[in-house]
C-alpha cells in the first residue's frame, strides 16, 4: 500500500463513521423510548410530565433533529460522547474502563484459536482425503454449526458447577476469570478458521512449484513449511483480521453468559436499559476498532508478501 | 449404461439425505400440535415445575411446569420463520439493489453501493444488536435488524454478477432492438445473477439462524413465553445446577438444525456450481 492509498483508507473510515453515527442518532431519534424519561426515572425521580418537558427543553431534545445531530457530532468530534444516562457517567470513560478486559479477552482467544488450528488445518490439508482429514473436518463442521452462547453455557456447565474448577461469576477480570469466555470463543472461531487454513494450503500444495520441489528431491517438510506455509500466509492474515474485527462484536454473548465486564456486557446492559448515548458511543467505537485493524492488517501485506510491495 | 445408472439420488447424496431431513424439519414444524400430541407450548402447571425428563415429559419441564418436548418442536416453527424471513428480505431488497446498481450505473450504483459498503465495513452483530436492542425486543424486529446488516452482501454479489455480462454482445443486441429496462432487468440480468445468489442464500440460513437465536439469548428478540430456543437458552441459565435439561434441548435442537441446513446449502453449492469450495 503506497502513502496515497493509506490516506484514502482513512477518509473511507472518517465517512462510514460518519454515515454510521448518522444512522444509529437517526435510529434512537426514532425510538419509542424518551431519553429524558428514562433519565428521571433512572435517578430515582417519578417523572411527572412538566419534570420530563423541562429537561427535555434543558437537554436539547425538543431541537429539530438536525440540529441535535450536529450538536452531538460536534462534541463527539472533541471526544465528548455525552452522559450515561443510566450510569451517570461520561460515556468515553466507561467505554476506556471496559475496553481493556475485552482486548485483552480477543488476543487471548485469538492465541488459543490459532494454537489450534493452525496445525489441525495444516495437518488436514497434508492428509487430503484420509480418515485424519475426515475427522477434523467432521469437527469443525459441528463447530460451526454450533451456537457460541450455548458452547459457553455447556463448558460452565461442567467446570463451573459439576467440577467448580472456576467461578460461576467471571466478574473479577483477571486471568483465570478470563480462561473459560476464552475458550468458548476460540472453540467457536477454531471450527471455522481450521476450515480456511486447510482450503488455503490445500490451494497451494496444488501448485506446479510444489510438484518441480518434489520432482528435485527436496524434503516435504521443507516445502511445506519453507513455501507452502509462507505463501499461504497472506489469505490467513486477511482472515485473522477480520475475525479479531467480528470477535469484537461477538464478544458481547459471551461476556453476558460469564459476567466478564467488557465492552459487549457494557453494550447490552445500555440497550437493555434505552441508554442511547452509550449505543451510539459503543457502535461508534467498535466501528473505528474494526476498521482501523483492517486497514493493519491491509499496511502489514507490505512486509509479509514482497509481490504486494512490487505491485504498487 | 454406466452412467444412467446412477440417478440423482445417487450422485447427489448430500444434497438429497439432507433436503429430506430439511423436509421433515419443515413438516415438523407444520405440524407441531400433531407432533407434541395436543401439549400447549406456552401453558404448564406449575406443580409439574422442573421436572426432569421421564415417561410423561420425555425433555423434562422448566420452571412454569411448561413441557420442554413441545417448547422445543414449536421452537422449530419459530427459527424456520424468522431465518427464512431474513433470507427472503435481504435476498430480495439486495438483489433487486445489486441488479439495478450493476444495470444502471452511475449516480444510482454510487449510493447504492456506498451504503451497502458501509454496512459490510462493520462487525454485523453489533449493528444488529443495536438496531434490533432500539426497536424493542421482538422477534419481528431481530429480523428487521439481522436483515439490515445482511442485505448488502447480496447486493454487491448481484452487482458483480450482473457487472460481468451488462457488456456482452447478445445484451448490447437487445438493448439495440428496443427492449425496455425493465425487461432487460428480468430478462437478462436477474436469471444470470440467480444461481450463485441462491447458493449463498442457501449456505447462509444456518449462520442466521444462529445469530437470530443469539440475538433472542441476549433478550433482544423472541419475549416470553415464546418457545424459541436461544430465550429457552437464556431462561435455562438461572437453572443450571437443579435443571441442566433446560439447557441441553434447546441447544441441541439449534445444532442439529443449523448442521442440516449448512448440509444442504453446501450440497446444493456442489450441485449448481462444482468450482467453488469452502
Amino acid at each position: 500500500m503506497t502513502r496515497k492509498k493509506i490516506i484514502i483508507r482513512i477518509l473511507q473510515i472518517l465517512i462510514v463513521l460518519f454515515g454510521i453515527s448518522f444512522f444509529t442518532f437517526l435510529l434512537t431519534y426514532l425510538a419509542p423510548g424518551d431519553p429524558a424519561q428514562i433519565m428521571l426515572t433512572s435517578s430515582g425521580v417519578m417523572p411527572t410530565e412538566e419534570t420530563v418537558n423541562a429537561l427535555r427543553e434543558s437537554m436539547g431534545y425538543n431541537d429539530p433533529f438536525i440540529v441535535q445531530y450536529f450538536r452531538w457530532l460536534g462534541n463527539a468530534l472533541h471526544g465528548d460522547l455525552g452522559v450515561s444516562f443510566t450510569l451517570n457517567k461520561p460515556v468515553t470513560d466507561l467505554l476506556l474502563e471496559r475496553l481493556w478486559p475485552t482486548l485483552k479477552l480477543t488476543l487471548f482467544s485469538v492465541v488459543l484459536m490459532l494454537a489450534v488450528s493452525v496445525p489441525l488445518g495444516m495437518l488436514s490439508a497434508v492428509k487430503e482425503n484420509t480418515w485424519v482429514d475426515n475427522l477434523v473436518r467432521g469437527i469443525s463442521f459441528i463447530g460451526v454449526s454450533m451456537p457460541n452462547f450455548w458452547i459457553g453455557l455447556l463448558l460452565m456447565l461442567l467446570f463451573c458447577v459439576k467440577l467448580r474448577i472456576f467461578p460461576v461469576i467471571s466478574s473479577a477480570g483477571d486471568f483465570k476469570s478470563m480462561i473459560l469466555p476464552a475458550v468458548t470463543l476460540a472453540i467457536a472461531m477454531s471450527a471455522k478458521y481450521t476450515r480456511q487454513v486447510r482450503t488455503a494450503i490445500l490451494e497451494e500444495l496444488h501448485q506446479d512449484y510444489v510438484i518441480g520441489a518434489r520432482a528435485r528431491g527436496i524434503p516435504e517438510r521443507k516445502i511445506l513449511w519453507g513455501n507452502v506455509f509462507k505463501n499461504s500466509l497472506l489469505p490467513l492474515i486477511t482472515m485473522l483480521g477480520l475475525s479479531i474485527g467480528s470477535l469484537l462484536g461477538g464478544t458481547a454473548v459471551v461476556e453476558v453468559i460469564f459476567s466478564y465486564p467488557g465492552l459487549g456486557s457494557l453494550a447490552v446492559a445500555a440497550i437493555t436499559a434505552n441508554d442511547y448515548n452509550l449505543i451510539q458511543g459503543y457502535v461508534l467505537w467498535v466501528a473505528l476498532i474494526y476498521m482501523v485493524i483492517n486497514l493493519i492488517v491491509d499496511i502489514s501485506y507490505n512486509f509479509i508478501d514482497p509481490r504486494m510491495r512490487l505491485a504498487r | 449404461m454406466g452412467m444412467k445408472k446412477h440417478n440423482f439420488f445417487m450422485t447427489h447424496k448430500v444434497f438429497c439425505i439432507f433436503g429430506i431431513l430439511a423436509i421433515l424439519l419443515i413438516l415438523m414444524a407444520v405440524f407441531a400440535p400433531v407432533v407434541t400430541g395436543g401439549v400447549d407450548p406456552t401453558t404448564g402447571n406449575l406443580r409439574d415445575a422442573l421436572l426432569p425428563p421421564g415417561p410423561e415429559h420425555i425433555f423434562g419441564t422448566d420452571k412454569m411446569g411448561r413441557d420442554i418436548f413441545a417448547r422445543v418442536i414449536y421452537g422449530a416453527r419459530v427459527s424456520l420463520v424468522a431465518a427464512f424471513s431474513v433470507v427472503g428480505i435481504s435476498f430480495g431488497i439486495g438483489s433487486l439493489l445489486g441488479v439495478i446498481s450493476g444495470y444502471f450505473r452511475g449516480a444510482v450504483d454510487a449510493v447504492i453501493m456506498r451504503l451497502a459498503d458501509m454496512m459490510l465495513s462493520f462487525p454485523g452483530l453489533v449493528l444488529a444488536m443495536a438496531v434490533a436492542g432500539i426497536l424493542g425486543a421482538a422477534i419481528h424486529n431481530a429480523v428487521l435488524a439481522v436483515a439490515v446488516v445482511t442485505w448488502p452482501k447480496y447486493a454487491r454479489l448481484a452487482r458483480s454478477l450482473v457487472l460481468k455480462i451488462r457488456d456482452r454482445d447478445y445484451v448490447a443486441a437487445a438493448v439495440t432492438t428496443g427492449s425496455k429496462h425493465g425487461y432487460m432487468l428480468v430478462r437478462y440480468m436477474l436469471p444470470n445473477a440467480l444461481p450463485t445468489l441462491i447458493i449463498t442464500a442457501a449456505t447462509d440460513i444456518g449462520s442466521l439462524m444462529l445469530e437470530l437465536a443469539a440475538l433472542s439469548f441476549l433478550g433482544f428478540g423472541a419475549v416470553p413465553p415464546t418457545p424459541e430456543w436461544g430465550l429457552m437458552l437464556s431462561e435455562g441459565r438461572a437453572y443450571m445446577q437443579s435443571a441442566p435439561w433446560l439447557m441441553i434441548f434447546p441447544g441441541l435442537a439449534i445444532l442439529v438444525t443449523v448442521i442440516i441446513f449448512n448440509m444442504l446449502g453446501d450440497g446444493l453449492r456442489d450441485i449448481l456450481d462444482p468450482r467453488q469450495e469452502g
